[in-house]
């Protein structure tokens, strides 16, 4: 059993992505999965504009998340991009065009931190509501609701965490679920506003010999 | 100030939300708009009615025409032009033009009037969701819902429409807001803003990126200028004759940026891509650095990506940095306002980083020689190259401005018609508008009164906007049509011949039960062609001649640069002619096709 599932597996895992980075990075067109943070000004109509834009262009989203920020004039969206390096380019490039986003920062091969929280509704017909719990306390999960036939379960972290508690809820029977998307953040360094946009003259960086 | 009504019981002058939005027009120094009124821009309508010695309003017979219009202005001044239409089918129809503008970064400012807010969301009559319709072709949008944001919303759309890369900015007025009042003394008319998400005024080269393509340059055997509508939109044009007369680079243009360098000059490659010259496809293939300056290798250029330009370096410099690296990876990535790079490469460049290329020029020379633009001779028919190399030798002494529409027309104009300055060819480049010509002649000639204004058109592209013939007559602008008339679609009718084995299918613009709808005519155009087109002008006050034989061109011609007002010269061509050189979608410098 995986009872202390952060450290050790956490490592590995940040060795594997690691891999995968670099090996994207020699071949130039391997799909990777990219988080990118989007600073946009709190007005009407801007995730509209910003899912548009994304599905105009073909862009592949895996997840995004909307909310408010420190500053009620901005809004936060954390988007999972699954595109190839040069595609994603385009994508962080296209958001960053947009008059009302201020700001995109993208977390590759940057130390950060990543959570989904998920609520999920487990069936408790067939009488085994410990065995439930004993895996929710594992998994360092709450139980929010209890009905005469099922738990609610409140849940977050890492994604591949996640995705192992529902692995584990399946045989009991899910009766609902509903995630949130990713949300992520920098550990060592603050994004705010008033950060002079390094988006450009990455792009400017000249590669020639 | 404003026209204003004087409230009789407190005797506070106030304004309404339409009226600071004319006011704020005026500020930014427009001189005309295009504007087609309706139930939801009444109230802009009276108030651009007050303000008519200040700012002049025409009236299209279209909206789209307006929208043209708008980029008549827009692309021959700089500066951003101006179209207004009401709610919902008004404002529906200024998309193609936004689109247009957007796709060419041209700037535009669009107003359309709005149902009142209670009103919106409901379904109400001549509603449309006019920003959710935008949002993927304007460069910014705004729906004003509060009188008191008028005035700086109409400054910052000015703004975000004429820096950076240029674009169309949408502003939807609801009608109740246009009808609110606030006291006058309340109105800040050069209100501040912030834009916390728009930096256009970042982007400058590095001195050790300009460094970089100096030593490219120096190393450089075989180098070529691709230089497109980027150079004209930054006001290059100078700095750049400045950088290639000195290093002898060859100049490739798009269409775009066609008379960035003077087509009649030795250096010039003149056009490249689809139906571009051999010499500056066949030079862009050999080269070994290209420099690629306000261009975006769109696939008209490129053809084939990986097989455009692959023996050289590419040096790329863009002011949107979403430009670079998008088709084409570039060695020497440079994102930075093209004015300025050129400005700094000219500066740093000295006599002995200049290569010598006279090896290059000899061999493009030769190029030159053995593939020059040319077109058969076709006895006392008239092809469209030859009207237009005519129109060349008559007008190129009057500094014209020249619109035309999208087809062979096009092509063929700008390929044998040579400018020498930046903003005289306007061409819908990258929508490839057809009906852009004419009204887009018409805004021209309003921003340039004096000027010879000519519209190259297709009776096809001529027909999707003929009603402005109407604002030509009314408004008094004597706008030259020269009109290619082939009776066919004329470029769908090549691709039909290259690639489908000539089978028409609805590329004949004549009645349907003559053979050549369906191609099994003998190929000669009729004794009456289809529509009467002189017979049109002249109804709507335009004079019109028609012209058939090589003999009476010349004159005929003359007779319409001469004439004071409109005109309409319809001109009978031949429909089997192709636009040569042409690389076939896709293909690469050595697919093309020569004859």
């Amino acid at each position: 059993m995986p009872v202390d599932w952060p450290m050790q597996r956490r490592r590995s895992l940040r060795r594997i992505r690691f891999c995968r980075n670099f090996l994207g990075f020699l071949t130039k067109s391997r799909e990777m999965r990219h988080v990118l943070s989007a600073l946009v000004v709190n007005q009407p109509g801007v995730l509209a504009h910003i899912s548009g834009m994304l599905a105009s262009r073909a862009f592949n989203i895996d997840s995004l998340a909307v909310g408010a920020t420190e500053n009620e004039e901005f809004s936060r969206i954390t988007f999972v991009v699954r595109e190839d390096r040069k595609k994603f380019e385009q994508v962080r490039k296209q958001l960053e065009k947009i008059v009302t986003v201020v700001k995109v920062q993208d977390y590759v091969e940057r130390e950060f931190v990543e959570r989904d929280l998920m609520l999920i509704k487990v069936s408790t017909a067939n009488g085994r509501r410990s065995e439930i719990r004993e895996l929710t306390d594992i998994f360092r999960g709450r139980i929010v609701d209890v009905g005469s036939e099922h738990v609610m379960i409140e849940i977050s972290g890492q994604e591949t965490k996640i995705e192992a508690f529902i692995g584990r809820m399946r045989e009991f029977g899910i009766l609902e679920m509903v995630r949130t998307g990713r949300v992520a953040m920098l550990r060592d360094e603050t994004i705010t506003q008033d950060l002079p946009a390094d988006v450009i003259p990455e792009c400017s960086e000249a590669s020639a010999s | 100030m404003s026209a204003t009504e004087p409230e009789t019981e407190n005797s506070v002058e106030t304004i309404t939300g339409s009226e600071i939005l004319v006011e704020m027009l005026i500020r930014q120094q427009s001189e005309v708009i295009f504007a087609y009124p309706g139930g939801c821009s009444m109230p802009l309508h009276q108030a651009l009615r007050a303000q008519r010695d200040r700012l002049r309003t025409i009236l299209p017979r279209h909206e789209q025409g307006g929208t043209f219009a708008a980029q008549g202005v827009a692309r021959t001044t700089g500066r951003a032009g101006v179209c207004m239409a009401t709610s919902g089918p008004g404002a529906t129809n200024l998309v193609t033009g936004i689109a247009d503008a957007k796709l060419d970064s041209i700037p535009m400012v669009a107003i359309t009037g709005q149902v009142p807010q209670q009103f919106i969301g409901t379904d109400a009559f001549q509603e449309t969701p006019m920003v959710e319709v935008c949002r993927a072709i304007t460069k910014h949008h705004y729906l004003i819902t509060d009188i008191k944001d008028v005035a700086r919303i109409v400054k910052e759309a000015f703004y975000i429409a004429e820096t950076g890369r240029p674009g169309p900015v949408l502003i939807d007025f609801p009608k109740d807001v246009q009808l609110a009042t606030l006291p006058l003394d309340e109105v800040d008319f050069d209100p501040s803003f912030r834009l916390p998400g728009y930096h256009p005024e970042i982007r400058k080269a590095a001195p050790e990126q300009i460094s970089q393509v100096v030593a490219a340059i120096r190393r450089s055997k075989r180098p070529v200028l691709y230089v497109g509508g980027g150079c004209i939109l930054s006001d290059a044009s100078e700095e750049l004759r400045e950088f290639a007369l000195r290093t002898g680079i060859p100049v490739a243009m798009t269409v775009m940026g066609l008379g960035v360098f003077p087509g009649d000059h030795e250096q010039s490659l003149h056009m490249l891509g689809m139906h571009g010259t051999a010499y500056a496809n066949y030079a862009v293939d050999e080269s070994d650095l290209l420099l690629a300056f306000g261009v975006r290798f769109d696939d008209r250029v490129t053809g084939k990506l990986d097989a455009f330009a692959r023996h050289g370096k590419i040096v790329h410099i863009d002011i949107d940095p979403s430009e670079i690296h998008k088709n084409k990876e570039a060695h020497i990535p440079i994102n930075a306002d093209l004015k300025e790079a050129l400005t700094a490469l000219n500066a740093t460049l000295t006599d002995d980083d200049i290569p010598d290329l006279s090896d290059w020029t000899a061999r493009i020379n030769d190029w030159k020689q053995k593939y020059p633009l040319s077109y058969r001779d076709s006895g006392d028919e008239i092809l469209q190259q030859w009207a237009i190399e005519q129109l060349y030798e008559q007008t190129k002494e009057k500094d014209p401005f020249i619109a035309v529409g999208v087809g062979q027309h096009q092509m063929w104009a700008s390929q044998f018609y040579k400018f020498n300055k930046p903003r005289r060819w306007l061409s819908s480049s990258g929508l490839g508008t057809m009906g852009f010509g004419l009204p887009a002649a018409m805004g021209m000639q309003a921003a340039n009164p004096d000027a010879l204004c000519i519209d190259i058109d297709g009776d096809g592209s001529f027909q999707m906007n003929i009603q402005e013939l109407a604002t030509l007559y009314c408004e008094k602008l004597p706008v030259k049509i020269l009109l290619l008339n082939n009776q066919h679609l004329g470029m769908v009718t090549q691709w039909e011949d290259r690639f489908m084995e000539g089978r028409r299918a609805h590329t004949y613009l004549g009645p349907v039960d003559h053979p050549e709808a369906l191609g099994d005519g003998d190929g000669m155009q009729l004794e009456e062609t289809f529509p009467n087109f002189v017979q049109i002008s002249e109804g709507y006050g335009v004079k019109a001649r028609q012209v058939r034989t090589r003999k009476d061109f010349p004159a005929a011609l003359k007779e319409m640069l001469n004439h004071d007002g409109p005109y309409l010269l319809d001109v009978i061509c031949v429909y089997q002619e192709h636009v040569l050189p042409m690389i076939p979608s896709g293909g690469t410098a050595q697919n093309m096709i020569l004859e």
